[in-house]
């Protein structure tokens, strides 16, 4: 079975992926409404002790460390596990103070050789940065959305910020769905993932543009099905650009995720899904969503004359 | 027909570059500064607080907290040092590759005020009247134990305190040195603690016709005397530091962490050029040249406008790569599209330039926007990101319209590529007849 991409019907099951798209909406609202989101201290307040050793760590060793440095260990909110053990991620609901991070620190390094990372962050301040985090992606969304509309028009806007919101989206029920920490570089992962996966949408938009240019020549009048096929061709002669950006931005995204640090996985992770996504909204869903509603106003203006 | 000089144009740059990166680019990371995540130390954000309950915290309270609080940095001796004011009552302090960062929070945070009372309580001298530098750390002669020797400003308002308690009765004529002192606390229930406040409280049995008051016995050690001498030294903070925010990595974590995300970037970008190769051929080339001299150039502004390389900014140094080959590969794929569409090499490259480039600003610009939003809103390590994005995005633009224009034109203009479309990555089947 061979697959052409550039000779693929983009436009004629529509309907199904509008289909498939609020599903998949419905269902990860109901994910994050019922199984929330694992937030990491930076949202959730509390204090995050990272312990790496020569060795692969044992559970109750660790507990038993963090007893020694005169806490109880009924405080532990989590202990996860990376880098074949040799890694100890271990969070506390309560706020350590410096002398509790200075004695901590020291018996972690007298034990295990290395000195530990520390890092508290207040209720108040947690707060501040979820807000923060909702400020800022509400704000980067509207500003792409007007550019978008300023740039080309405002149905290109709509359809661009429907594409955009589900990609968002679409990164948080993922990481609901597997429960992975969401921290502060996930705000910048999300953040980087509006910014980038509007690039398809433009490119398609572009060529659409150009080409119902092309058609509109001499104040003829498109209707609905040239519109379709306009649509459809535009998606044709951009698939293979809009693929390979994709694939070279996940290429790098890949080797972060795979051999970079461990603080930055859940990062990697989440462009990851965002750039996959995006890919699959700006093909599936912006696109489509923009000659239906451009379908629309033909039909209205049509009525009129 | 064919060119020899576009060609030998092509070449000669293209050597001139990969010597200037050769050569430049080890001093060009020596040269950027590493943040506290990637080469150790601690991100403490302060939210200040008055000493005394009703005290209010205006500017002068906290441009003079922050005064104090450089001073202390500069007795631990970081080397680049980053201390603001945030919203009205907070400082936020980083301090990267600091040695002992369980001493160094001790020093910035200690409010350190020192005074001289009686067994009554009553204040007799403050830290205002310690001399400059005035503290520091020395030894008994006798028994080589270790002290802290204060001098202060003024001998003859020494001589006149130490005669007043001279004549105190006795046991009651101690001169008592605190470290501290809130009102309500008293010498009697001070003593009786474990971690006193009191430093000293040595009887005077006559006046001291000097300017040196000392410190000395259980609590004072070397490490301890050297500490409680800097904090003297750089003066008393005006009021209470409270950490509301901290994240601290040790230089071995850091120093892992940047080991692995190079090498991760190295493999990211050597799949991208690899990619780029295979697909897009001598667009390919031309791209992977100029992906070199585009992380060279990032580098050097980065460098250039003073910027901090996070563990996340290495991570958009990378992903910079990946989304600067869209550039690239959205010119090619339009170079190919004018190609299958009949024309010839050299209008096809002038025809998918101009054509790209609208696209490409376009697609640029939302990052860019995404980018700014995030470095409002960020603080530190994802500040650095954002910074990162940015540049990333703006030296896209440069090399995409200046270098591999110009190494792609040498090549086109050449001529001898016009009969060879293939090296284009577009297969003669496809080529459309005008």
């Amino acid at each position: 079975m061979s697959f052409n991409p550039t000779k693929f019907d983009y436009i004629k099951h529509r309907k199904l992926y509008f289909t498939i798209t609020i599903a998949l909406v419905l269902v990860s609202v109901l994910l994050i409404t019922f199984r929330g989101l694992n937030l990491g201290i930076d949202f959730a307040a509390g204090t995050r002790v990272e312990i790496a050793s020569e060795q692969v760590l044992k559970e109750q060793e660790v507990r038993d460390v963090i007893e020694q440095s005169g806490l109880d260990a009924d405080e532990i909110d989590g202990i996860q596990f990376a880098q074949g053990g040799k890694l100890a991620n271990v969070t506390f609901v309560g706020v350590f103070e410096k002398e509790q991070i200075a004695k901590t620190k020291q018996v972690i390094e007298d034990k295990y050789g290395k000195e530990p990372s520390v890092s508290t962050v207040s209720a108040q301040v947690g707060r501040e940065i979820a807000r923060n985090a909702i400020y800022a992606v509400m704000l980067a969304s509207l500003g792409i959305v007007l550019y978008v509309s300023v740039r080309f028009q405002p149905l290109y806007g709509i359809a661009t910020v429907v594409a955009l919101l589900h990609d968002v989206l679409m990164i948080i029920a993922f990481f609901s769905l597997l429960q992975i920490e969401v921290n502060l570089y996930f705000i910048a992962a999300v953040l980087t993932i509006i910014g980038y996966s509007v690039n398809d949408t433009i490119v398609t938009f572009d060529r659409v543009r150009e080409n119902l240019a092309l058609a509109e020549k001499g104040g003829r009048k498109v209707g609905f099905e040239e519109l379709g096929r306009i649509v459809n061709a535009s998606l044709q002669q951009t698939i293979v650009r809009s693929i390979n950006t994709v694939v070279t931005v996940l290429m790098t995204a890949i080797a972060l995720y795979v051999f970079g640090s461990e603080s930055i996985r859940g990062f990697s992770l989440a462009l990851l899904v965002g750039l996959v996504m995006g890919m699959y909204s700006s093909i599936f869903i912006a696109a489509q969503l923009w000659l239906v509603m451009k379908g629309k106003t033909l039909s209205k203006t049509k009525q009129a004359s | 027909m064919i060119k020899k000089g576009k060609i030998a144009t092509f070449f000669i740059t293209v050597i001139a570059l990969l010597i200037l990166i050769g050569t430049t680019s080890s001093w060009l990371f020596k040269d950027t500064k590493l943040g506290l995540d990637l080469k150790g130390g601690f991100e403490v954000l302060y939210e200040v607080q008055p000493l005394k309950k009703g005290d209010k915290i205006d500017e002068t309270a906290m441009s003079a907290t922050l005064t104090a609080i450089e001073n202390r940095v500069n007795v631990l001796g970081v080397s680049e040092p980053d201390i603001r004011i945030e919203g009205g009552n907070r400082i936020r302090v980083q301090l990267a590759g600091v040695k002992d960062q369980n001493e160094a929070r001790q020093i910035l945070s200690s409010t350190a005020q020192l005074s001289f009372r009686d067994v009554n309580d009553k204040l007799l001298l403050d830290g205002a009247d310690l001399k400059a530098k005035g503290a520091k750390l020395g030894y008994d002669p006798q028994t080589n134990e270790p002290l802290v020797e204060l001098t202060m400003k003024s001998q003859e308002k020494f001589y006149e305190v130490t005669q007043q308690i001279s004549q105190m009765p006795e046991p009651t004529n101690r001169l008592v040195i605190w470290l501290d002192y809130e009102e309500g606390d008293t010498y009697e229930k001070e003593m009786g603690k474990e971690n006193s406040k009191i430093v000293s409280d040595a009887f005077v049995s006559q006046p001291i016709n000097s300017d040196k008051a000392i410190i000395s016995g259980g609590s004072i050690d070397a490490e301890y005397g050297k500490q409680l001498s800097s904090i003297l030294n750089a003066g008393a903070l005006p009021v209470k530091l409270d950490e509301i925010y901290s994240t601290s990595v040790s230089a071995a974590f850091g120093k892992d962490a940047l080991d692995q995300t190079l090498f991760a970037s190295m493999i990211g970008i050597a799949a991208v050029s690899l990619f780029m190769l295979v697909f897009y051929r001598l667009s390919g080339v031309v791209a992977v040249v100029t992906l070199l001299f585009y992380i060279y150039l990032v580098m050097i502004f980065f460098n250039g406008i003073n910027a901090v390389l996070t563990l996340p900014g290495i991570a958009a140094l990378v992903l910079g790569v990946g989304m600067a080959v869209d550039a690239n590969i959205i010119t090619a794929e339009r170079i190919k599209d004018e190609l299958r569409s009949g024309k010839s090499v050299l209008s096809s490259f002038k025809a998918g330039n101009r054509r790209s480039f609208g696209t490409i600003l376009d697609a640029n610009l939302t990052t860019l926007i995404s980018a700014g939003v995030l470095y409002y809103f960020g603080t530190s390590t994802v500040k650095g990101f954002a910074i990162m994005l940015m540049v990333s995005i703006l030296v896209t633009f440069i090399t995409n319209v200046f270098v591999s224009r110009f190494f792609l034109g040498q090549l086109v203009e050449s001529r001898l590529f016009d009969k060879k479309k293939s090296w284009f990555g577009v297969k003669e089947s496809e080529i459309r007849e005008l």
